[in-house]
């Protein structure tokens, strides 16, 4: 089956940030394709590569970025919530004249428009948050 | 893209201050417009709020993005079921919310009624009949 994630939450905050990165793990291990993970609201925190855990804790931006590189995943963050929260990449960098970037390996910025289109083209879109 | 059209609805659940998930939920419902598919979007739970009418948000520092529902009928966004027993169970009626109309063209342009009042077993029934459920 094909499908699509949304992902609504930040990491460590909420759960939906662990049970998105479980189900993507364990769909793709079943034979499914994920055709895109969407990251959304506090979601797109799950992108910036600063994140520092503990080192006994999970490194949840790490282990995305592992999984999108073993199985050449395609992980958006929506632009419009990643400005207002922070996480920018080089383009972003360009166009509004901020100083730094802080997009982790795997993800990319990119319009809402990639959700829809995930929802038109997936079998199954699936919702992590509350 | 591919050329068949699905039915996508998107779920709203929330108040529209407090968190920012009613705001960002217009946004993507009025992206999503952009892709010519079957929408419908819902209010239940403290979701109903979203349409109440009179919002003044003045107090609290945060633009009051409440017009906007007013426009979704120009996005060709004609379905807007709303759940009585949200309403009821807040002490609201039809009455406390906006008055959401779309254009008819295949009827010279009349004006219709967007919001379609459902009992939560009947949203249930229209929740199991769509392609695509975006939850906020």
């Amino acid at each position: 089956m094909k499908l699509t994630i949304q992902v609504n939450e930040g990491p460590y905050q909420h759960q939906s940030a662990d049970s998105a990165y479980y189900f993507a793990k364990a769909a793709l291990e079943k034979g499914h394709e994920i055709y895109r993970i969407f990251f959304y609201h506090d979601g797109v925190n799950n992108g910036t590569r600063l994140t520092t855990p503990p080192q006994d804790d999970r490194n949840i931006v790490a282990r995305w970025s592992e999984l999108a590189e073993q199985h050449d995943l395609d992980m958006v963050l929506c632009v419009a919530a990643a400005q207002r929260r922070g996480i920018v990449d080089d383009g972003e960098a360009e166009r509004n004249g901020k100083d730094a970037t802080n997009i982790a390996p795997g993800f990319r910025i990119s319009g809402l428009g990639q959700l829809i289109e995930g929802g038109v083209q997936s079998d199954r879109l699936v919702v992590f948050g509350d | 893209m591919a050329e068949e059209t699905k039915k996508f609805m998107y779920i709203n659940r929330k108040a529209p201050y407090g968190t920012i998930y009613a705001w960002e939920a217009l946004e993507v419902v009025l992206i999503g417009a952009a892709f010519e598919q079957d929408v419908s979007v819902a209010f239940m739970d403290d979701g109903v709020y979203q349409l109440a009418k009179g919002q003044d948000t003045s107090g609290i520092g945060m633009k009051n993005f409440s017009p906007t529902y007013a426009a979704l009928g120009d996005f060709e966004i004609t379905k807007i079921y709303v759940e009585k027993e949200s309403l009821e169970e807040r002490g609201l009626t039809l009455d406390d919310l906006q008055h959401l109309v779309w254009e008819d063209e295949d009827e010279d342009w009349a004006e219709k009624d967007s919001i379609r009042l459902v009992s939560r077993a009947e949203l249930g029934d229209v929740l199991a009949g769509q392609d695509v459920l975006f939850n906020f």
